[in-house]
């Protein structure tokens, strides 16, 4: 959304309910131009809570995951930035609860990094193989859309056109289903259940 | 500051992906569809006992009435309480609304009781009496509880624990005065333990399991 206009909040506010309650019926117009206007609301909402800059990234993709699934629930005689905010502080408060799990292990790691011995060679590329391991099970686990996205597209390193013209899937859903399975596998690798 | 690309790519994919969406109907109208479940059950037992027998103990004791009364509006304000907290952004408030007509249940129930323990000439429940009326709100709550779920399933409850008190708050309110229509007994100590008990048992079951019913959206 551009600056230079500069509307009052008021309006803007009036302006994010009207884009919204137009995506409810389809247009995808309307529907990137409030998420894009989203992204600042959440990062405050996030903030708010207490999440870190690093983390702001993963609690706005989440939200805006949240958004797409529950975009019916809004109700445009209502304000759009409550119902986003709520949405936002909601997966805030998850990325929070996750950190905070991850937050005990890596303690742990931490005291075993410091006093555990140096590993020669031949140990480190055990490990090393041990832990590509551990990744191709991972991916292996995954839904079938989410590892055909992250082995074409992460991977392979093969463009979106390309897997879309073989799969016959759609862009979007392979770029989804990408965001999705990176998710999964951050959670699965750092410790989350 | 350029916003980072991730969003960017993201918006762009969930653009493509857009379809239109019904809406949400309103919560009064959702609470609505619920309550003509309820009428339609209550019509079922009015044509089977008749409104003869509840009139009776009504004029014998209204405290029994304004209990009634006072269930009824507690069933539709937890069930509108439960439809609201569906909504992200609504204050969860909600929760409070149930209250008076609650306390309006209990107090009259609670009234009547003690009317008993005063002068008791009004048949008490047996023990096998007061059980069957746990039976019978515990097992019309479950069918009210679950069309509350079903009529949910579209919604988003971000605190899906108070939704699930609000749902069986109002099934098991809902239960109890369908109960009225059938009830072979004034209100006394034990009836209104049996009651209370099964009250517990119908929230207490929603509050433990609301969590994992409620937020398909957010799992």
């Amino acid at each position: 959304m551009s600056d230079a206009a500069a509307p009052d909040g008021d309006t803007q506010e009036r302006q994010r309910a009207a884009w919204m309650a137009a995506a409810q019926g389809g247009d995808r117009r309307a529907y990137e131009r409030v998420l894009a206007a989203s992204v600042p609301l959440i990062r405050a909402a996030a903030r708010r809570q207490g999440v870190v800059v690093d983390q702001l990234d993963d609690v706005v993709q989440e939200t805006l995951l949240t958004v797409h699934r529950v975009r019916h629930t809004y109700d445009p005689s209502r304000s759009y930035d409550a119902w986003l905010s709520a949405l936002a502080s909601r997966r805030a408060i998850d990325a929070l609860r996750s950190q905070g799990r991850r937050g005990s292990r890596e303690v742990h790691d931490e005291l075993a990094y410091d006093t555990h011995a140096d590993a020669d060679d031949a140990t480190a590329a055990a490990e090393r193989e041990q832990e590509a391991g551990r990744l191709r099970e991972a991916i292996a686990s995954l839904p079938p859309g989410q590892r055909e996205a992250i082995e074409q597209l992460g991977l392979k390193e093969r463009s979106l056109a390309e897997v879309s013209a073989e799969t016959g899937r759609q862009t979007g859903a392979l770029k989804v289903n990408l965001h999705r399975a990176l998710k999964a596998l951050r959670a699965r690798f750092h410790g989350e259940p | 500051m350029a916003e980072p690309r991730l969003p960017e790519s993201l918006i762009q994919s969930l653009g493509e992906q857009l379809t239109p969406v019904r809406r949400l109907p309103p919560a009064w109208l959702r609470t609505l569809g619920w309550l003509l479940a309820v009428a339609v059950i209550a019509a079922g037992l009015l044509m089977h006992y008749g409104a003869g027998p509840m009139m009776h103990r009504w004029s014998a004791a209204p405290d029994i009435a304004i209990a009634g009364v006072g269930a009824v509006i507690t069933a539709v304000s937890a069930a509108w309480a439960a439809f609201t907290l569906g909504v992200p952004g609504r204050s969860w408030r909600w929760v409070w609304l149930p209250l008076p007509s609650l306390l309006l249940w209990v107090g009259a129930s609670g009234l009547g009781c003690m009317r008993d323990w005063l002068g008791p000439t009004a048949h008490i429940a047996k023990f096998n009496e007061a059980s069957d009326c746990l039976i019978f709100i515990i097992s019309l709550s479950v069918p009210l509880s679950a069309l509350l779920i079903w009529l949910l399933r579209r919604a988003c409850p971000l605190r899906p624990v108070l939704a699930a008190i609000m749902i069986g708050l109002a099934s098991a309110a809902a239960s109890a005065a369908l109960l009225e229509i059938c009830h072979a007994f004034a209100v006394a100590a034990t009836d209104l333990l049996t009651h209370a008990m099964a009250v517990a048992i119908v929230v207490l079951v929603n509050a433990v399991m609301g969590g994992r019913l409620l937020q398909p959206a957010l799992k």
